[in-house]
């Protein structure tokens, strides 16, 4: 059977590796959601609520139906039956905005959609919606950022399903809290951040008869495929999705928004190809975002800065009908060790789009919490903040009891120190000085889950010499081509060049969600058992075709290496490429299908499987100005074993920004009076630009974590993110003397 | 739809004919002389501008910047931001427009935006770039939401009840202190108008931005002589590095006899509701030595009048330290 040679210099795994897809990309050739184009095809364009409170009154689409190329103007009356979805067993008809578009004549939400222009052009659609005249019953809506937990039951109803509001606990926090003889208690708070993928989301749906396609920009086809399966009240087999290329999606792009049934409806009706692109602003309104979080930390500690009692009760917005809870207590119970430990969650309801999953849902915001409370701790007891974090290193995962299948922090921490100089550090406020500018140096510890969604791929071996592998993920553009390419080429041994890559697509094998970092880790068995099965099959035909040099073998006499059949005895100089036995056979091709497991939700795991890391940062002030930047960064990642350096450098480098963005610049606003997203385009929706981008130094560790495959790879597109915020508020205070507890930091805060 | 017409004229004098058959020369004109359309294509797309007529003036022979008898410089309607700023000669002699022009937009907008079309660029508040919202500005009379709500980037000088709309030029504060004149045709003939009279204060209306009359076609702006032995300096104060418009900015030009200062050219961007020239920080300035609490008086000066909003009240600090900070760095280049 096939053997994994990873001989240094020949094997394509953990070889620095330009995406495959690349020249696809420069050249325009890939074609993403919005780039498909259909005869007859009409062009959609929702007209959003102006308030975010109240009732519809009237629609008054008179003068817009009139207009050259309109063909139709959807609303609540003539959209026809969309139905409501709700979960299936296992990970499956996720939705986060459950109501159906147009279900009533309630508006909840600004730009909540209430009609949908159809017309020949995108221009006279746009027209056409800006042309329909809408009055309202209007109310005042609750946008309100202060957050009080609503009152709800003791478990509560989320996404994923049920979940108890004590989201962990261990020995008796609040006693323990209450005796320690060193106290911190504080309320960190980050703000709704909008996801700014480039490419828009985007729906192109074509009937034929029953069946329905959709072309979107999904980070989960199949999910997809399963919400509008039910939506329509179709055979889930009725229903494609095809997703070729993403232009990110960092989360918003996992779950169905409403845009896309309104799409499917338009089409149903019309009996044309529908194609509807979601504007910018709207992105602000109806495909959601990281949700506001207020969070209250208290630690208490031993004087030696031992953690005796840890309690995080945070508090995020939702919408008035979804049930969206942001997971900020997702580390915290592992991270450190402490004994003592509550970990509970609120939810306030207010007049604002459902929020989803932003990348790192969860950790991120709460570890710029956790990690910020553990910097505040260390400064009282002016320990030094890595020091602090050594000693509460746990041995085991305290909350589940199990051993860490593969935990490296103190390690990530020592190489971090090193190759940023963090011993030269002086700890007090305002003490370095670089070039007539303050310094601030602040670090972080980040973690992130890793685990396995079930995933299946099928690999092809064909008579030209060259492989097909095909599983239905999608890749958001961090690389899953080329790993799938990579994976293929090692177990096949077939060149990079050689090998076709198919994604995104409900009628190839099930492939996972583009989330949670599990692509890579999840399709490793899925495709190595792919490949062995097709080559398995290879040496059958090697030994029943007349005329084959094996012909008077049996399949176990005989092995596959770098694209050739041997006899064991004869060695691999003397075998025979695949592509030769095929053309022999009259095969053009041989295939193997293969699955691998899920691991993630697994109720007794053996090993507590994460990933771990490091940010050390440093800041420069220029009081006289009030100017604060970013001035370098020096990350360090404990993620298994790295399949592709390049694409993994890549990843955490783009994470390293986005917090840059989180701690400094973004931030959803609320309008208070009408409660629309009222910075709602990228001029005002302040993120980091390239000239806020200092040096980045990244290192990984690789570890590989043979608990997550046989490879040892986890994931790594979204803990680079995590921890970052709470390192440069750190360096920030150390810089300026001013702790900032609400994100962005903020020239105000400064000054 | 809205469809508009759109229309090369021949000549200047055609082109002010067409436009003076409007009846406004301001917000909702119904028509519009189109160069780069950084701005006007912009809002056209938005639905907050809607003229029924363009003229596009870019074949205007208006692209030339000359040097002027006096020994000053003309620069054209239709000069690109990009050429004025990499111009030898205003590199050379008129610096804090070319560092002006740099910190403002990105290279791409700098190579379609025009020096007239800089003049007159619109308000980056929100609420005037969302036709869902109340605006005293676009439709007079329906309401400020800003000084009830987002109101951070905003004005905190020359503000009214009805507006507090931020002016968001670069360009145009440099131009303020370097005392540029702005050439006018219109349907009544030529005429110059001082930068300071060009732009209008909001007062009871906002709608009204400048001083320009239908068919006043801007053909070149003038700078005179520049001041011998001069330091310039434009500094800009923001969230990020780049890319964003000014939370504060200050424009300075500075004559000094040893360590004291002889003349002062001031004016600051970001905190205005137009190019706001400080003849305060000048006064505060001429004659003084050039040091801290020098600079520091001037740009106290510059604020007094300064009234903050709800959340943009750090802005008046921030605008002290940035003329401060311009003021020292020019002192000492």
């Amino acid at each position: 059977m096939a053997t994994t040679v990873e001989a240094p210099g020949t094997s394509p795994i953990g070889r620095s590796t330009p995406r495959v897809d690349g020249p696809l990309k420069v050249s325009g050739a890939a074609k993403y959601a919005s780039d498909f184009h259909f005869p007859g095809m009409l062009y959609a364009v929702p007209v959003g609520a102006t308030i975010a409170n109240g009732r519809v009154v009237k629609i008054d689409a008179a003068a817009a139906e009139k207009m050259p190329g309109v063909r139709k103007i959807f609303h609540r009356e003539n959209i026809g039956k969309i139905s409501r979805s709700v979960l299936g067993p296992g990970f499956e008809g996720i939705c986060d905005e459950r109501r159906p578009p147009f279900e009533d004549d309630v508006v909840r939400y600004y730009g909540q959609y209430i009609a949908l222009a159809v017309a020949d052009t995108f221009e006279s659609a746009k027209a056409a919606a800006d042309a329909v005249r809408v009055s309202y019953d209007k109310e005042k809506p609750n946008v309100s950022t202060d957050l009080k937990a609503d009152d709800e039951p003791q478990v509560v109803v989320t996404t994923f399903g049920p979940a108890n509001r004590v989201r962990s606990e261990r020995g008796d926090a609040a006693g323990a809290f209450a005796s320690a003889p060193v106290k911190l208690d504080q309320t960190y708070v980050t703000p709704a951040e909008t996801h700014n993928p480039i490419e828009l989301h985007a729906t192109t749906a074509i009937w034929d008869g029953s069946t329905l396609t959709l072309y979107e920009s999904s980070q989960g086809v199949f999910n997809l495929q399963g919400v509008l399966a039910q939506m329509f009240g179709l055979p889930k087999e009725n229903v494609r999705v095809i997703t070729k290329f993403l232009g990110s999606g960092f989360g918003g792009k996992l779950w169905p928004w409403t845009h896309c049934p309104l799409a499917a409806a338009a089409a149903r009706q019309l009996g044309k190809p529908v194609k509807l692109v979601v504007s910018r602003k709207m992105m602000f309104q109806t495909v959601g975002h990281r949700p506001r979080t207020q969070q209250r930390v208290r630690l208490g500690a031993a004087a030696d800065g031992k953690l005796i009692s840890l309690q995080q009760d945070y508090v995020n917005d939702k919408a008035i009908l979804d049930h969206y809870h942001e997971d900020c207590g997702e580390a915290t119970a592992f991270q450190y060790s402490v004994p003592n430990l509550r970990v509970a969650f609120g939810r306030a309801k207010r007049n604002i789009g459902s929020p989803t999953a932003m990348r790192g849902p969860g950790a991120v915001p709460g570890l710029y919490a956790t990690e910020s409370a553990l910097n505040e701790l260390a400064d009282q007891l002016k320990i030094d903040p890595v020091q602090i974090r050594v000693l509460n290193e746990p041995k085991i995962d305290e909350s589940l009891g199990i051993p860490f299948s593969s935990r490296h922090l103190l390690e990530c921490f020592s190489v971090g120190a090193e190759k940023f100089g963090w011993s030269k550090r002086t700890a007090e406020v305002g003490s370095m000085k670089r070039d007539g500018l303050t310094l601030g140096w602040g670090m972080a510890g980040c973690t992130w889950v890793a685990a396995r969604f079930p995933a299946a791929a099928s690999v092809q071996l064909r008579d030209d010499g060259t492989a097909r592998v095909a599983c239905g993920t999608q890749d958001i553009g961090t690389g899953t081509y080329t790993v799938l390419a990579q994976l293929t080429a090692q177990r096949a041994g077939v060149p990079l060049d050689k090998i076709e890559v198919v994604l995104g697509d409900t009628s190839l094998p099930a492939g996972p969600i583009s989330g949670g970092s599990m692509v890579t880790g999840s399709v490793i068995p899925a495709v190595f058992a792919a490949a062995d099965n097709a080559i398995a099959s290879l040496l059958n035909i090697a030994v029943t075709t007349p005329g084959s040099a094996f012909e008077k073998r049996k399949p176990d006499e005989l092995a596959f290496e770098g694209g050739r059949v041997f006899a064991k005895v004869d060695g691999v100089a003397k075998g025979v490429p695949f592509a030769d036995l095929l053309g022999r056979a009259n095969l053009r091709l041989v295939t193997g299908g293969g699955e691998g497991a899920a691991t993630f939700g697994n109720p007794k795991p053996k090993f507590s499987t994460q990933s771990f890391g490091c940010h050390f940062v440093e800041v420069t002030w220029q009081a006289e100005i009030a100017r604060l930047r970013v001035s370098r960064v020096v990350t360090v990642i404990d993620a298994g074993r790295i399949l592709n350096p390049l694409a993994g450098r890549n990843q955490v480098e783009g994470a390293v920004v986005m917090g840059i963005g989180m701690a400094l610049f973004e931030h959803t606003t609320y309008d208070p009076q009408n409660g629309a997203p009222i910075n709602s385009n990228l001029a005002d929706y302040v993120m980091a630009v390239n000239a806020d981008v200092p040096p980045i130094e990244v290192h990984f560790l690789d570890y590989p974590d043979k608990e997550i495959n046989e490879l040892g790879a986890r994931g790594i597109g979204e803990i680079g993110l995590a921890g970052i915020a709470a390192a440069i508020t750190a360096a920030v205070h150390h810089a300026t003397g001013v702790r900032v507890r609400e994100l962005p930091v903020k020239i105000e805060d400064l000054i | 739809m809205h469809t508009f017409e759109f229309g090369r004229p021949a000549d200047a004098a055609a082109a002010i004919a067409t436009a003076a058959r409007a009846k406004t020369a301001q917000q909702g004109a119904d028509v519009r002389f189109v160069a780069g359309g950084t701005t006007l294509v912009d809002l056209m797309k938005l639905n907050v501008e809607t003229p029924g007529r363009l003229i596009d003036i870019n074949r205007l022979p208006l692209d030339k910047i000359e040097a002027t008898a006096d020994g000053g410089l003309k620069i054209g309607a239709t000069v690109r931001n990009s050429d004025l700023a990499n111009n030898a000669v205003v590199q050379r002699d008129y610096s804090v427009l070319s560092q002006a022009i740099l910190a403002g937009a990105s290279a791409q907008l700098r190579n379609m935006a025009t020096t007239a079309g800089n003049l007159l660029q619109r308000t980056r508040c929100m609420y005037f770039r969302d036709t869902a919202m109340a605006c005293n500005k676009r439709e007079p009379g329906s309401g400020c939401p800003a000084i009830t709500g987002a109101n951070r980037m905003l004005a905190v000088l020359g503000t009214s009840e009805q507006c507090i709309a931020t002016n968001p030029s670069d360009m145009c504060v440099a131009m303020a202190a370097l005392e540029a004149t702005i050439h006018v045709q219109g349907a009544k003939g030529s005429r110059a108008i001082a930068f300071g009279e060009f732009h209008l204060l909001p007062g009871s209306t906002p709608e009204r931005e400048t001083v320009l009359e239908p068919g006043d076609l801007i053909t070149h702006v003038t700078l005179p002589a520049p001041l011998a032995g001069s330091k310039q300096v434009y500094l800009k104060l923001r969230d990020r590095a780049s890319y964003e418009f000014a939370l504060a900015s200050a424009a300075v030009v500075l004559t000094m006899k040893g360590e004291t200062v002889t003349g002062a050219r001031v004016a600051l961007g970001g905190v205005g509701t137009k190019p706001w020239r400080s003849h305060e920080a000048e006064t505060a300035l001429v004659g003084q030595a050039a040091d801290a609490a020098t600079f520091r008086k001037a740009a106290e000066a510059a604020l007094r009048d300064a009234k903050p909003q709800s959340e943009n009240g750090f802005k008046i600090e921030l605008a002290k330290r940035c003329l401060a900070y311009a003021l020292k760095t020019a002192a000492t280049a």
